[in-house]
This record gives structure tokens, C-alpha cells and sequence, in this order.
């Protein structure tokens, strides 16, 4: 409760005014857990946007993956990324230990949570895909029968791309694409993942910025 | 509160407004009960989102005249922020398009103040000197001519050309602001209505195409029709809220339905260019913020520099 007025106050009129949506196939949006919601990510804006979709019931629901070290690294971000994003806090590094690494994630998705996960990893380059990573299909093979909603953004690498410090007003463009679900062959599952988010890409028709 | 903005004759104003809006929307009902099109579909949005747009802008009117202009200022801003979520730049621009924004305070404190020197010259001069040299500083010179000239004709349309509707509030003279509401009162309602009935005209009668290369659904029929509905309720609205005399409210009438279809033209070029439809979807029917305020772009600066001239 406490969180959503947060959110509110901090998060919505500032993405409602300063940065404006444009959303596409809202409809595609799950209205209720357990899901796993991806995206392409250029900004850090990208994780609030993606929060300020849902409303009301659905809002508490939603819990964002974030790499730990660098969302708890000092306490003014700390607050803001547990109290207010209520972010799942994961370490970067590399394990052989996938599900010690995922389970605060599967805990979450067995409590009917919506996940927002970015399978780049880190936000690249403005405005451009970087190649998705495979932690994605280790995590839903854990759940094979959970949804996953593609969402491509555009726009957000302009308003506040990586390295920059200047925030610059731009509308944002969302693209809500059909969920689609797990299959067992890594190869497979990735090939699908990429085309679902290119199709979402080349639905906008954007100028190359 | 600041309640003195509502005279009787504004009043009598914002009721006949509402009497049309109630009139459009029982319309529309009975058509849809009749014979439900899509059309229809898309009327009933959009006199809906007009409710909502006359709501908005009543209550920013008639309350304050701080603000009015606050609300004015937020209005630019959302225009041009479509207008920059539109056109392609150069990155490394950026910069540019930072300091683009933050001259709609900066106009909007010149208004406030009531410094017609420096309204007037502040993007025309000062911005237009001052946006290249950002740029130079940036240092990036592929699409250097493309960026800086965009950015001066989007602050050009959307700050300068839209903050002439806020200084219509001052220009009377602070102690008569109740003449400058009744002024951008006038303003506002016969563009929209021009709007309107240049929509109406044309879907009744158009036939013959005025410029089909920009906008393939103008037409000379509509255009003509919304000229002359727009010069009829200028006749009417003239004297209760404006100092124009009858021959003044005429010119005033064929000005304002003329400047506004070319300001709504000029905003569909630029579509046509990017190949777009919309310019956001703020506004359910309607599109965007932009696609609303088109027309004003035009008719705010020549109205106001038509009333200065004659009348102030």
C-alpha cells in the first residue's frame, strides 16, 4: 500500500507528464501473476516505465530483477530500489548454481508475481539490442508453465541513455507483444525470444537516432 | 480564489459551449441508436475528449491568471516534446534539445512579467543565436544544419507561436485581466471551432480536393464552410468577450478560420514527411497534443499581433 502511494507520487506524474507513453496491444498485458514480463533495456528508466504499466492489484504484484551490487550501493538508492521498486536484488556473477541464484525470483513467481526481467543484461548501447543472454532459459525451465510477455520500449535511450547524466524529455513507445511459453531446447527457445522482440522492434518503424 | 475572471459574459460563453458539447453528444447518441458506424465510433471519442479538453481549460482560465499561464507553459511543453519524439537527430544533439525545453520557463517568466521586448525577441534572436553554439560545442557536425534548424522551428511553432496565447492574458494590462481571458477565450474557442466545422463542412459537402498531396481529406467545400461558420460565431462571441468592433470581429473571424487551417496544414506536411498519422496518443480521437494544437501555432501570434495593432 505504503509502496504504491509511493509510486505514485514519485513515479507516475513524472512518467505521465515529463515522459509521456505511447502503448501498443495494452490489451496483451497479463492482468495477473504469475508471469515473467522481458525487455530490451537502454535506460534505467526502462524498470519504472515497465512498473508504471500495472495499476492498482497488479502493482503489488510486480517485482523487478536488478543486479544487487549496483541498485543497494549506497542508502538513497537502497531505499528507493527496496521500498519503492521492490526489486529483487541478484548477483551478477557467474555460478554453477542457477538455483540458488533464482530463488528469491521463483519464490516471487510462486506467490502469482509478475517478474520483469531485461535479458541483456545491462542496458547497451541507446537505442540498440545487444545480444540476449541465456539466463532467461534457466530461469523458465525452473517454471515451464509460467508466460512470458515481450515488451519492446524505444525512446527511453534517448530521454536518459547509459553514461549520460542529462535527462532529456522524450516520449516513450511500448510495444506489448504476445506471451509465449517455454520450450525445451535452448537453441530453440532463444531463436524465439529474438523474434518475438525484432517483430515488436520493427512494428515502430523507428528512425535510427 | 481568483474568481473575478468569470464575468457574466464569459459566463454566457462557457454555457453556450456546453450547450453545444450537450447538443453534439445527444446527437451522436441518437445517430449511433439509429445507425451504429464507425465513424460514429470515433465522433463519440472525440466529443468526449473534448468534454475532457473544455473541463481542463475552463478551470485553468477562469481560477488564476498565474495559473493560466502555468497551465499555457505545461501545454507548450507537451507540444514540443511530441514535436522532438518525432523528428529523427543526430544524437550527440542531445544537449541541443536540453536547452530547447528550458527555454518555456524563461519565455513564460517574460510573459509574467510582462516584458513585451523581451517575449518577443527571446526565441527569435537570443535562442536563435544561442542553440548553434550548444550545438558547436558538442562538437558533432554530421546533421548540425538538420538539428539546429529543427530545433528553432519547433521552438519557433510550439514555444514562441503557443506563448502568444499566454500573452493575450497579459496584454490588456494586469488590472484588466479579465479582458485578457475573454481574449484567449475567443481565441481558443473560434480556432476549435474552426477546426470543427471545417471537419463538418468537409464531410458533408467536400468534393473538390484543396491540397491533396498534405492532407488528402481537405476540402475547398470544407474549408470555405469552416471559414465562413468560424467569421458567424466571431460576429456573435465578439462583443461580449472582446473590444472588436463589428467590422474588427469580421476580419477577425476570416483571419483566424484562415491562419488556423494553414497552421493544421503545416503540422500534416511534417506527418507526411516522417510518414506518421498521429503525432502521440494523448488524446483519445483526436491523437496528439501536437495534432490539437496545430492550428493554434498560427492563429495565436497573428490574433495577438492583430489585436495589439488595433487595439492595445
Amino acid at each position: 500500500m505504503m509502496r504504491n502511494i509511493l509510486f505514485s507520487i514519485l513515479v507516475r506524474p513524472f512518467i505521465l507528464f515529463v515522459l509521456g507513453l505511447n502503448i501498443r496491444h495494452y490489451e496483451r498485458l497479463p492482468a495477473a501473476g504469475p508471469c515473467v514480463i522481458i525487455a530490451n533495456h537502454n535506460s534505467h528508466l526502462d524498470t519504472l516505465v515497465l512498473m508504471s504499466l500495472f495499476k492498482g492489484r497488479s502493482f503489488r504484484k510486480v517485482r523487478p530483477v536488478a543486479a544487487g551490487d549496483y541498485f543497494l550501493k549506497n542508502r538513497y538508492l537502497g531505499f528507493f530500489s527496496t521500498k519503492v521498486m521492490n526489486i529483487i536484488p541478484i548477483q551478477r556473477r557467474i555460478t554453477k548454481d542457477f538455483r540458488g541464484m533464482f530463488r528469491p525470483v521463483l519464490e516471487s513467481l510462486d506467490d502469482d508475481g509478475i517478474i520483469i526481467l531485461f535479458p541483456e543484461g545491462s542496458r547497451g548501447e541507446a537505442e540498440q539490442l545487444s545480444k540476449y543472454k541465456s539466463g532467461i532459459y534457466y530461469l523458465m525451465r525452473e517454471r515451464p508453465d509460467i508466460p512470458i510477455t515481450p515488451v519492446f520500449m524505444h525512446g527511453l535511450g534517448k530521454a536518459l541513455p547509459k553514461g549520460s547524466k542529462v535527462f532529456v524529455p522524450f516520449f516513450v513507445d511500448v510495444f506489448i507483444g504476445d506471451s509465449f511459453k517455454y520450450t525445451d531446447n535452448r537453441k530453440v527457445f532463444m531463436e524465439t525470444l529474438n523474434s518475438r522482440m525484432d517483430q515488436l522492434q520493427e512494428e515502430g518503424h523507428f528512425r535510427s537516432w | 480564489m481568483n474568481l473575478d475572471l468569470i464575468t457574466g459574459e464569459v459566463l454566457y460563453v462557457l454555457i453556450a459551449i456546453i450547450a453545444v458539447l450537450i447538443s453534439s453528444s445527444v446527437i451522436t447518441f441518437i445517430m449511433k441508436k439509429r445507425k451504429p458506424t464507425k465513424t460514429l465510433d470515433e465522433v463519440t471519442l472525440r466529443i468526449r475528449s473534448w468534454w475532457v479538453m473544455f473541463i481542463i481549460f475552463t478551470i485553468a482560465l477562469i481560477i488564476h491568471s498565474t495559473i493560466s499561464l502555468v497551465f499555457m507553459a505545461l501545454l507548450c511543453f507537451l507540444a514540443l516534446k511530441e514535436f522532438f519524439s518525432l523528428i529523427p537527430f543526430n544524437r550527440a544533439h542531445r544537449l541541443v534539445l536540453f536547452w530547447a525545453y528550458l527555454t518555456i520557463p524563461i519565455q513564460f517568466f517574460f510573459i509574467y512579467i510582462g516584458s513585451y521586448g523581451m517575449f518577443i525577441i527571446f526565441i527569435p534572436v537570443y535562442m536563435f543565436l544561442l542553440i548553434p553554439i550548444q550545438a558547436i560545442i558538442v562538437g558533432e557536425t554530421k546533421g548540425f544544419l538538420h538539428s539546429i534548424a529543427a530545433v528553432q522551428w519547433g521552438i519557433m511553432l510550439m514555444v514562441f507561436g503557443l506563448s502568444h496565447l499566454a500573452y493575450l492574458l497579459v496584454l490588456p494590462g494586469k488590472e484588466h485581466s479579465v479582458v485578457g481571458a475573454g481574449l484567449v477565450l475567443f481565441l481558443v474557442v473560434l480556432t476549435q471551432a474552426n477546426d470543427v466545422a471545417q471537419f463538418i463542412w468537409g464531410k458533408m459537402l467536400g468534393k473538390r480536393k484543396i491540397i491533396p498531396k498534405v492532407s488528402p481529406n481537405k476540402t475547398w467545400e470544407g474549408f470555405i464552410g469552416g471559414v465562413l461558420t468560424t467569421t458567424v460565431i466571431a460576429v456573435l462571441l465578439a462583443p461580449l468577450i472582446t473590444p472588436f468592433s463589428l467590422f474588427s470581429s469580421i476580419i477577425a473571424g476570416l483571419y483566424i478560420g484562415l491562419t488556423g487551417f494553414i497552421g493544421d496544414i503545416n503540422i500534416s506536411a511534417v506527418k507526411r514527411d516522417l510518414n506518421i498519422k498521429d503525432t502521440s496518443t494523448a488524446i483519445p480521437g483526436h491523437g496528439g497534443i501536437l495534432d490539437r494544437v496545430d492550428s493554434l501555432t498560427y492563429t495565436a501570434p497573428l490574433f495577438l499581433h492583430f489585436t495589439r495593432f488595433f487595439y492595445f
